[in-house]
């Protein structure tokens, strides 16, 4: 059983070699190849799940070594895999949503000539964020981890042709390298502390504790802090968040897999993993739940500014991992909820996204809500499976995110204590902002005045931002001038709708099914550990104040969105949604601090390495044997120079040995 | 006597350059498969030399060692450890790409030029350093090792200054020009650093009384050749500063932009992935056997030097706009990280630096030689001159990637893996300079991205819109390069395993041992 542990990973990177490497003979199958891989790893993936729950709950632990990597005199990193109930529950939301969408992406990349390269990259995704959660050291998780992170920029640059994309795939890789630079120096502190990184002897398991315990609390400090680093990036978390709304220039299957459901969520699953080193950080966990409560808060502000229906998603994503980063930073009593709420979100988030893409696909593309309205009577499946994730994600109840993130609520005021009272408001207060934001997409896209009627979608001069997806061989070019007439919505082939369909059902039940009987719970228990805490309030009360602020939030956005009609050009608005339609003023900052600053610093590298450096030393040599005008006299390009000076040199030589005779 | 096989893997490129240069000037084409018989037969050699030799055996085998001047004790000795197996594999694999990369670049240019261009003197130049560096890597006298560390300036002055780019932006007068200066500095910058090696190893001769490194490394461990600190500490900065010339370290680096930027690009990854590496090469075997005491005391100053090359090196090449002196100060910065592991003087940090030469030596010709196709396509070495290259030559673009990948050090490549080791055996002895060097990583994706966005991505530019995609004979050069880095990222353990009981040996000539882990692992 435990060799099929290696297909799981060998089946889609099969599929991307294949892909990749076949060439134009393969364009006409490449998206059936792909889709196939995909499947054959769920396949495999539900096998192995079968496996394990056919074991006792203790001993629900496979490994497979398959060879010696890198060793080294005092180091040594293999190639293995461990897996247990956590990687188990992200191989099946990988293999399943991932399958799912490469379902969909038949549909929706059909009139791209570059399709079978688009499979390939999904392919190689697919392997690279196996290999990340089932490596059984950390750094055979960075090959994962960097594996993911190439991936994502190949495919959000995959329209390479525009400009825009092009930077946001350089922008989603650099930030997350400034996160890779906390796993290096999280796995180099292990490698001197410990003298390994392997999951096994540091973290130990429930029946025996790893080598971590006995290391100084200040050093664990250390290591958490800089996992945290590495889970900011790659789960674009504040102060790394700021690649995710520019990662939307990616063809949106892309932004429901791996900026919605599965890459985005890896940092969590980074601190759940490594549970039993924050566990003994608790200075660690403080900035863990910091950092999640900011996150949150953030992502909710800027996703109720954006009037692109991506943006505003993506904001959405930022904020919802936000919640599980929070829950993971409250240690045993939240890391089972952090991972539960991973995977109703998974449901819910790429059910949205597929939403999107199709209300996208219907639209010519058009990515401004305020240009959509009334979408519901032409789109009614993709209006019932968005409107269901809709109602997931705001957490109506007996719905999957009424479930998980009601646990994550009650779970932050449980903490106890004034950051209990701190952590449990803000996510409170983030709930009433997640039901106003949702609201608002939903009005804005399904509800109210046609507003595409009558005028064109969209300019010239403004390319929308999926070109490839469009209707008709033109507009399939990639230059958008196009598609200026008005659209005709419309609902989209089956390849599309049945995977949003499957989503729309976990959306509605995988909460429920979840916990009833704490079932999700008892499955994860044995691997993340679990306590309840100190709750100072009922969970009845949480429940009840999170539905006050539930309905404050609709509210809210229908009085603004629902009751008024929404104007076609956005209006000025206040300090704070400027600010927020501009990602909380982040890019400028980084842009006037770190691009122009950087540009300045190169700049002025350039000439000095040019004049000084060069100068210095060329100067030094002058000064010692009168070099500098000779140098100057060689420039002049008389072929007689060159032969003197290179007789001069082998002169030296002769004369040196000589010299060494006559001593 | 059994065979000198060492000899004969440094000779045969030797007669191969002879042969070549020999070949009438009509039969241009025959020279040119010539040169490339002898590189392969060379290569094979290599291939016979990896599998003689035993990693746990001797320190130094299939050892050969004949008088030759006698009365100054300068023997004709050879002998190789792991590091030097490693390298000369190096060597031997990477030579028949270079020919192979370089098949058209010395052709006479049709156009009415008066520069002489002879097809047979370059391939034959470029047969003559491969001889050359070979015997380096290969020699265990001193002398010896002087002889051709310093001879090898004469083919490669020549291969910088009298072939460049056919195509020239600034025109072919201004071209020769500018090729004059850089090989012009090259030559007196290494011949600088050489004089000053060379007045060391007469240093050394007079207090040790002979070349031979063995010898002396013997007697230095054991106690029997006692050299007062001063004198040590000269002579480790008269061979120290000769091989940082080489390497090249900061702020003796600035003439390898304009060498590599001038010459043409198989020239320009001669320099970088196989020249150089006899600088850092000889900075272990070299500067850490004969002076060991030195080699500590100089450690501090040479880490924060190399630290500087990583972090300059790499900012420098954010701010270029030539494509070829962008992968110059790239490699700036990864000489920085590869003298950084030697003298951690940890077993991760050295059996690191040593596969990092290698896999910097491949990487650096995935990337290099793909550019020089790109370059010879457009006759531009300006990266704003490109622009959208993907969309008309896919297989280029793809290519230029993965290299660009591998120069960046992606995991599951070959670089990362010794990336990864010298900066985990450099942080476990001087963490703040390990932390600051892990930087590097960031401005490393910087430089490579930022090139193959305007490069490659974007709407295309007119002028590179008829460019053709990847000839046979370019992808003959390029998909076996990839292949081995893809092969040496998911398994080095046949380098690893190679170079691994060397370094141990190299840090037992140091007097040093691994820092031990604070908290032992339960096993």
């Amino acid at each position: 059983m435990e060799n099929l542990i290696a297909l799981l990973i060998a089946a889609p990177l099969l599929g991307a070699a294949v892909l990749l490497v076949g060439g134009r003979r393969l364009d006409a199958v490449g998206h059936w190849l792909g889709t196939l891989f995909a499947a054959v790893s769920f396949v495999i993936g539900l096998v192995l799940f079968a496996d394990l729950l056919g074991k006792d709950a203790e001993d629900r632990t496979l490994t497979q070594h398959l060879f010696s990597w890198i060793p080294v005199e005092g180091f040594q990193a293999d190639v293995a895999f461990h897996l247990d109930q956590l990687s188990m529950t992200f191989v099946l939301l990988i293999t399943g949503v991932g399958s799912l969408i490469h379902l969909y992406s038949m549909g929706y990349m059909e009139h791209d000539e570059r399709r079978r390269r688009f499979f390939g990259y999904l392919n190689l995704f697919l392997a690279a964020m196996l290999l990340l959660v089932l490596a059984d050291n950390y750094l055979l998780l960075y090959v994962g981890w960097e594996g993911v992170g190439l991936a994502s920029y190949l495919l959000i640059g995959f329209w390479q042709h525009k400009p825009s994309a092009a930077t946001a795939a350089k922008k989603a890789f650099l930030v997350n390298r400034v996160g890779d630079v906390g796993l290096s120096i999280a796995i180099m502190l292990m490698f001197t502390t410990f003298g390994t990184f392997a999951f096994g002897p540091l973290l130990g398991t429930h029946e025996e504790p790893g080598v971590v315990t006995g290391a100084s609390e200040a050093t664990l400090t250390g290591i958490a802090l800089m996992l945290l680093l590495a889970a900011c990036g790659k789960s674009a978390q504040v102060p790394l968040q700021s690649w995710l709304g520019d990662a939307m220039e990616g063809p949106t299957p892309v932004s429901a897999l791996i900026h919605a459901a599965t890459m985005v969520t890896a940092g969590v699953y980074l601190i759940v993993r490594s549970a039993a080193i924050f566990n003994l950080a608790p200075d660690a966990q403080l900035v863990v739940t910091v950092v999640g409560a900011v996150t949150l808060l953030f992502g909710a502000i800027v996703g109720c500014a954006k009037d692109d229906i991506k943006k505003a998603l993506a904001g959405s994503t930022m904020s919802q991992i936000g919640y599980m980063v929070l829950a993971a930073g409250l240690g045993p009593i939240g890391y089972v909820f952090a991972i539960m709420h991973l995977v109703t979100h998974g449901f819910f988030k790429a059910g949205l996204f597929l939403g999107a893409g199709s209300v996208m696909h219907g639209m010519n593309d058009e990515v401004d809500m305020r240009k959509y309205g009334g979408l519901r009577k032409y789109m009614p499946v993709t209006f019932i499976t968005f409107g269901l994730g809709y109602l997931a994600i705001i957490g109506f109840p007996g719905l999957s995110g009424f479930f998980s993130k009601d646990k994550i609520i009650e779970a932050a005021f449980a903490k106890g204590g004034t950051e209990g009272w701190i952590l449990g408001g803000c996510a409170l207060l983030g709930a009433a902002i997640t039901a106003y934001y949702m609201t608002r997409v939903m009005l804005m896209t399904f509800f109210g005045e046609e507003r595409w009627k009558n005028q064109p979608t969209r300019s010239p001069e403004a390319p929308s931002a999926e070109p490839a997806a469009a209707q008709g061989g033109a507009a399939a070019s990639g230059h958008a001038a196009a598609a200026t007439g008005e659209p005709h919505p419309h609902e989209s082939p089956k390849s599309m709708t049945i995977p949003m369909i499957v989503l729309a059902f976990g959306s509605v039940f995988a909460g429920g099914f979840f916990s009833i009987g704490d079932r999700f719970l008892h499955w994860l228990e044995p691997v993340t550990g679990h306590s309840h805490g100190h709750p100072p309030v009922s969970a009845l009360t949480v429940t009840l104040a999170t539905m006050v602020v539930l309905v404050i939030g609709v509210a809210v956005a229908y009085v603004q969105y629902g009751r008024r009609p929404v104007p076609v050009v956005a209006p000025r608005g206040s300090l704070l949604t400027r600010a927020a339609r501009r990602d909380l003023l982040q890019d400028d900052f980084n842009h006037v601090v770190l691009v122009r600053g950087g540009e300045h610093l190169t700049r002025s590298l350039v000439y000095v390495d040019h004049t000084l450096v060069d100068g210095v030393v060329n100067g030094t040599a002058a000064s010692v044997g009168g070099l500098s005008g000779r140098m100057r006299k060689l420039q002049n390009g008389y072929a007689r120079s060159y032969a003197v000076s290179m007789f001069g040199g082998v002169a030296i030589l002769i004369a040196a040995t000589l010299l060494m005779r006559a001593v | 006597m059994s065979f000198p096989l060492l000899t004969a893997t440094a000779v045969l490129p030797a007669i191969g350059a002879i042969a070549t240069a020999a070949v009438p000037a009509a039969r241009r084409d025959a020279a040119k498969v010539l040169a490339l018989l002898f590189s392969l037969a060379t290569l094979v050699l290599a291939i016979v030399v990896l599998v003689r030799f035993d990693p746990d055996g001797d320190r130094y085998q299939l050892t050969e060692s004949r008088s030759w001047i006698a009365e100054f004790g300068v023997r004709y000795e050879l002998g190789v450890d792991g590091i030097a197996v490693a390298l000369i594999a190096l060597t031997a694999l990477l030579i028949p790409f270079i020919i192979l990369a370089g098949w058209h670049d010395a052709d006479p240019l049709e156009t009415g030029n008066k520069r002489w261009r002879p097809t047979q003197g370059f391939f034959a130049l470029i047969l003559a350093v491969e001889a050359m560096v070979i015997i380096s890597f290969e020699a265990t006298d001193v002398f010896l090792f002087y002889i051709f560390f310093e001879a090898m300036l004469i083919p490669m002055y020549f291969l910088i200054g009298g072939f460049g780019d056919r195509a020239h932006q600034h025109g072919e007068e201004t071209a020769a020009t500018q090729r004059s200066y850089a090989a012009v500095k090259f030559l007196l910058y290494n011949l600088a650093g050489g004089l000053i090696m060379l007045a060391a190893v007469i240093g050394l001769y007079v207090v040790a009384g002979n070349f031979s490194l063995t010898e002396i490394a013997e007697a230095r461990a054991n106690g029997s050749l006692d050299m007062a600190t001063n004198t040590e500490r000269w002579l480790f900065l008269g061979f120290f500063l000769a091989f940082a010339v080489k390497a090249p370290l900061w702020p003796l680096h600035t003439w390898l932009p304009n060498a590599m930027g001038e010459a043409t690009t198989p020239v320009a990854v001669l320099i970088t992935a196989v020249v150089d590496k006899v600088g850092t090469f000889a900075m272990l075997r070299f500067c850490l056997q004969l002076f060991p005491e030195a080699s500590k005391w100089a450690t501090p100053a040479i880490l924060v030097l190399a630290l500087i090359s990583i972090i300059y090196g790499a900012l420098l090449a954010v701010g270029q706009r030539d494509i070829k002196r962008l992968v110059a100060y790239a490699s700036i910065s990864h000489f920085g990280f590869i003298i950084m592991g030697i003298f951690a003087m940890t077993s991760q940090g050295q059996s690191g630096a040593t596969l990092y030469m290698v896999n910097h030596g491949i990487s650096t010709a995935a990337l290099m030689l793909v550019a020089g196709f790109l370059i010879s396509r457009r006759g531009s070495r300006l990266i704003a001159d490109y622009g959208g290259v993907q969309k008309v030559a896919p297989v280029l673009a793809g290519t230029f990637l993965i290299g660009g990948l591998a120069t960046l050090s992606l995991p599951g490549l070959a670089p990362f893996v010794s990336e990864f080791l010298v900066l985990a055996g450099t942080f476990s002895r001087y963490p703040v300079i390990g932390i600051i060097a892990t930087f590097g990583i960031v401005l490393a994706a910087l430089y490579t991205l930022v090139l193959y966005q305007r490069t490659m991505t974007g709407p295309v530019k007119p002028e590179v819109a008829a460019m053709p995609d990847l000839r046979a004979r370019e992808l003959l050069v390029v998909a076996p390069l990839i292949a081995v880095l893809i092969f040496l990222g998911v398994y080095p353990k046949p380098v690893t395993d190679i170079v691994d009981p060397a370094v141990k040996q190299t840090l037992s000539d140091v007097h040093e041992k691994d820092p031990q882990p604070e908290v032992e692992a339960a096993k």
